[in-house]
């Protein structure tokens, strides 16, 4: 029997930041990783024999800051020059282009000059509203209501930074921040395939469309605080450069690392005092000590799963139990024997969106709703191999989508036939965008929600571990007595996806917990 | 005479409101109105010889006690009498019935949930305390959050310290409660489908969104903040219809010495440097006044009664995007006797209430997708009630007329203008999901008019036929309400204000907009307030 000053559960990438932070002041730190490979949803790994893919395929907001106190570049981890074009696709090959150059600078291409001119002021305010949003991701939001003088400053310098805007802009972000994507869009564009294409990244991986209101927006400006506002990028060697990097801090910072060591329960010590967490308890029976336990796992498995209703207040219980997680995005991959062709592009370049239209994002989540299948899905489509050669034999190429909106929750249950039946279906769309695809694919893989749920232990198969919903962020992720990585159970902390400030791989979540951490 | 100290344009409940207020500070006020008739959406009509139909709204509860007081309407002629039930109707045949008696509304829910007949104390009792917040601010004018003036300081620390007051937990209870969907935050309480779609409903009344659109929580939280008698969420009829509340206020205002001119439709708000002084009417008159007060709603105001040129920059494009969404229609039934409803006891509790044909949450929700589709529910949710059991002034001895409100129903249809034909299916899908809970209905039918949002737009002047001049999602309530910077009735020019529901506190016949606009009026004239504040119950 070992003991620690910590035990992190989950070596996702907020798992092994707060680990990095934790073991750098000099805390003895376990990290349990469930699965053989560390990374969670951003792990390499081999869908067909020599084909490599990781679920999550791109990178928008990774904490600079984070980046730069862990000095994750002299460990691999280095941001490429610029981003990768965001292309909407269009079937006759006449796409809108949003790209960035290097020095950040926005070309939009395949639309008119009013919505050329429309995306310069849209550009302006959003940049101007995310910048201002952007130091609240990385910092604790303190409980409201509690007294004192340094945490209602938090809140404070939120509504001076809000009153610099000036008037009328601070006016109009009151107004905009619960807008429905499609409103805003709407106001300022014309063009139906950029208005889908912009809405994207409000409503990917949250059970919203473009017509609901109270999220998208906050959601969009989230992404938006990233190094390259909000545009996506590979890293020079992959998203796995950027496991890879944390778990050389880590080592280097002396985390001791265990991968396929899944956690049975959270040991959980009861005397006339309260509740205290004593450490893990593993499926053979072994115990592992330790002062506190930091979970990375998402919220409903944390507290219903690890700690158990038993240990919980019953309303806080509820609340976790009512958290809304389900997923609604499936991945497909594809093995290909060569590179595959889009109507109009000269190379399978960037970050391809099939999406016609606001209102063909909003029937697909119509159908989704009810547990059914998307009648004509929308995708976000990457060959990963095209920046980086080596995930496939020489001359094939992989294919990687996020497909939505595909339920969690299949009203007729998933069966093997029903993941055939969608996962044809989403082929042959592919397939209408790039003719010959099917000539090409030597195989094709399609998780479901449900697939991501049980291989990656995410409940819901929600890589948010909860949806970016106003009532489910800020100070209130996952709700309010544990949106300050400290939980109801003395002892055990949250650094996941499902605290502040959200999901992606922005690692701001495991940052903030170690701060939190470490203050106590 | 063509010089006044005030002109309103339009006279709805809102309208009157405002005017009664200005005349009764000695103010020499016109009401301008475009129809035969007063009222607005507030009315009730002879459209059938012997029928009285309340045409457009239907139903009462949110009109302010403190102005019916004030205004001393009941001297005028308003009476309202409270519901004393009501029934939905869910997909399989069950039905619910409720009962404003709690002992027995409570044995009804035990019989389909004992569960939720113990949770609906709780959900009564949160939304009850939610409603209690809301309703001190429906008498206020908004704080304008970027202004430094003393006002809008103490106006901001008034609305903080509420909040504050509530302690942490419900703070952040209320937040989710104002930015959820109906059927989440019900899931919070309930279990039953029937009983959920029944409370959901009330959040997707007049608006744009569907049960399960996040903000929809609070309009359903618009429809149980109301008052009858100081029944908090009870709800009422005004006897001899909707139009009996405009007719007391006109009653009021007339009372002060204030006009009302008719088929006086306005063409233009005259605008002369930068500064409101008058109207010219569709017939070419022109009338002056030193205040003009719009009670048509913002998107109407700007685009249909003022030149772009006349306004600052940016308001034009303000109001072209404010959201005013047809969502809803109407059909208003003649009817040679009182129609029976399968599995419901045919007594004085059920027929002195609303029947609504809810279905499910999904039935309500694929509802709403037809909508979003630009065509009518196939298979809509229905609000109904028959004054006529428990008003015998609005039909015929023995007869009865029976109001129905249709959800969803496109302003603009995806494949084309709506037409004669159109409509009268859209009628006939009311009549026949009717019948499929009330046999025989059909042959009671002596006389129906059908309203789509074409109609309502056309008669009562609400843009796409939104009932409440505007959606009330959170970009446009309280200081976004109409525009942000323009939620205190002042309007960009000076002199000009607003006064309709497309203001502070929005939509449902509470004469609030008015009085509140009325009282910003009195304010910069430097005349006295004649406005009351509210007056709250304690619970």
């Amino acid at each position: 029997m070992s003991s620690y000053d910590t035990i992190i559960i989950g070596a996702g990438h907020n798992g092994m930041v707060c680990a990095c932070y934790l073991a750098r002041r000099g805390q003895k730190v376990l990290l349990l990783e469930a699965a053989n490979e560390i990374g969670g949803l951003a792990a390499k790994r081999e869908f067909f024999p020599e084909f490599q893919v990781s679920v999550a395929h791109s990178i928008s907001h990774f904490s600079a800051k984070v980046a730069k106190e862990l000095n994750l570049e002299s460990h691999g981890f280095i941001n490429p020059s610029c981003s990768l074009p965001t292309v909407g696709l269009n079937r006759n090959g006449e796409h809108v282009v949003l790209a960035h150059d290097e020095g950040g600078a926005a070309s939009l291409s395949g639309v008119s000059e009013k919505d050329l001119a429309s995306f310069k002021n849209y550009q302006t305010l959003m940049y101007r509203y995310a910048a201002m949003l952007k130091p609240f991701w990385g910092t604790v939001l303190p409980r409201i209501g509690v007294s004192g003088i340094s945490k209602a400053m938090t809140y404070a310098k939120l509504g001076l930074k809000l009153r610099l805007l000036g008037k009328s802009d601070m006016r109009e972000f009151m107004r905009i921040a619960m807008l429905p994507a499609r409103d805003l869009m709407d106001e300022y564009f014309d063009n139906d395939l950029l208005k889908a294409l912009l809405s994207w990244d409000a409503l990917i991986g949250s059970k919203m469309a473009p017509r609901s209101p109270n999220g998208p927006v906050v959601s969009l400006l989230y992404r938006m605080g990233g190094d390259f506002e909000g545009a996506h990028y590979l890293p020079e060697n992959g998203i796995e450069s950027l496991i890879y990097s944390l778990r050389s801090v880590a080592e280097a910072s002396g985390v001791e690392t265990r991968t396929n060591f899944p956690v049975e329960k959270i040991l959980i010590q009861r005397n006339e005092s309260g509740l205290k967490v004593e450490g893990v308890t593993m499926p053979d029976g072994e115990i592992i000590t330790a002062t506190r336990v930091v979970s990375s796992a998402d919220p409903h498995r944390t507290f219903i799963d690890l700690v158990g209703v038993e240990n919980l207040e019953i309303q806080f219980a509820n609340r976790i139990r009512r958290l809304r997680s389900e997923g609604y995005v499936a991945k497909l991959h594809l093995a290909l024997h060569g590179e595959p062709k889009f109507n109009g592009l000269a190379g399978p370049e960037g970050r391809m969106i099939i999406a016609p239209t606001m209102d063909t994002i909003e029937f697909a989540y119509d159908d989704a709703k009810y547990g059914e299948f998307s009648r004509q899905p929308v995708m976000e489509v990457i060959v990963p191999t095209r920046y980086q050669s080596e995930l496939a034999p020489p001359g094939k190429h992989v294919i990687s989508a996020h497909v939505m909106y595909v339920p969690k929750m299949l009203k007729s249950k998933w069966s093997v036939d029903a993941r055939e039946e969608i996962k044809n279906k989403t082929i042959d769309l592919l397939a209408q965008y790039s003719p010959g695809l099917k000539n090409l694919i030597a195989h094709a893989e399609f998780l479901t929600p449900e697939d991501i749920e049980s291989n990656f232990r995410v409940t819901g198969g929600n890589w948010h571990h909860a949806d970016h919903v106003i009532d489910q962020m800020f100070m209130m992720r996952p709700t309010y007595e544990a949106a300050q990585y400290s939980t109801p159970v003395p002892g055990l902390f949250l650094c996941g996806a499902g605290c502040h400030p959200g999901g992606d791989l922005m690692g701001a979540a495991g940052h903030n917990a170690a701060h939190e951490i470490l203050k106590s | 005479m063509n010089q006044y100290d005030a002109i309103v344009i339009g006279a709805g409940h809102n309208g009157l409101t405002n005017a009664a207020y200005l005349a009764k500070a000695g103010l020499e006020v016109l009401v301008v109105e475009k129809n035969d008739y007063i009222g607005g959406a507030a009315v009730s009509r002879e459209l059938h010889e012997g029928w009285i139909y309340s045409s457009c709204s239907y139903v009462c509860s949110m009109m302010r006690q403190a102005i019916h007081r004030d205004l001393n309407l009941t001297k005028h002629g308003l009476i309202l009498v409270p519901y004393l039930g009501n029934v939905a109707f869910g997909d399989n045949g069950e039905t619910l019935v409720g009962y404003t008696d709690e002992e027995a509304n409570y044995n009804a829910l035990r019989k389909i949930s004992p569960h939720d007949a113990d949770a609906m104390f709780r959900l009564h009792a949160d939304l009850a305390r939610y409603a209690q917040l809301i309703r001190k601010t429906l008498l206020r004018t908004p704080p304008d959050p970027t202004s430094f003036r003393p006002r809008d300081v103490n106006e901001l620390l008034w609305f903080a310290k509420q909040f504050w007051g509530l302690g942490e937990k419900e703070l952040y209870e209320y937040i989710r409660f104002f930015t959820m969907s109906a059927a989440d935050y019900l899931e919070d309480y309930l279990e039953n489908d029937l009983i959920k779609a029944t409370m959901a409903s009330a959040g997707i009344i007049g608006t744009a969104l569907g049960v399960y659109s996040p903000g929809s929580a609070y309009i359903l939280l618009h429809h149980v903040m109301g008052d009858v008698d100081g029944n908090i969420g009870a709800w009422g009829l005004a006897r001899g219809g909707m139009g009996a509340i405009s007719q007391s206020l006109a009653g009021a205002l007339q009372e002060s010495g204030g006009e009302i001119r008719l088929n006086a439709g306005v063409r233009k708000i005259l605008v002369k440097k930068q500064k409101a002084v008058g109207v010219v009417l569709e017939n070419g008159d022109e009338l002056y006044a030193n205040i003009v007060v719009s009670n048509l709603d913002a998107k109407r105001t700007f685009t249909q009664c003022m030149d772009e040129d006349d306004l600052p920059p940016g308001i034009f494009k303000k109001a072209k995007n404010f959201k005013i969404r047809g969502s809803s229609g109407k059909v208003n039934i003649a009817l040679s006797g009182l129609p029976k409803f399968n599995g419901v006891p045919n007594n004085r509790y059920v027929n002195r209430g609303g029947q609504a044909f809810v279905g499910s949450l999904e039935t309500m929700e694929r509802a709403y997708d037809d909508w979003k589709h630009g065509c009518w529910s196939k298979d809509p949710f229905i609000e109904s009630v028959i004054p006529s059991a428990w008003d015998p002034t609005v039909a015929p001895p023995g007869k009865h007329w029976m109001s129905n409100f249709v959800q969803y129903c496109p302003a603009e249809l995806a494949d084309g203008p709506w037409t004669p034909e159109k409509r009268n299916t859209f009628g006939q899908i009311i009549v026949d999901k009717i019948e499929r809970y009330s046999p025989g209905f059909r042959e009671l039918i002596v006389h129906m008019e059908v309203r789509t949002p074409h109609e309502i737009e056309a008669e009562v002047g609400l843009t796409e036929g939104n009932i409440f001049q505007g959606e009330l999602t959170i970009d446009q309530l309280l200081f976004n309400r109409p525009f942000p910077g323009y939620a205190q009735y002042r309007m960009p020019v000076k002199n000009m204000y607003m006064c309709g529901s497309s203001t502070h506190p929005g939509g449902g016949v509470s004469s609030a907009c008015g009085a509140n606009a009325a009282r910003e009026i009195l304010m910069d004239l430097r005349l006295g307030n004649t406005v009351p504040d509210d007056d709250f119950y304690d619970e």
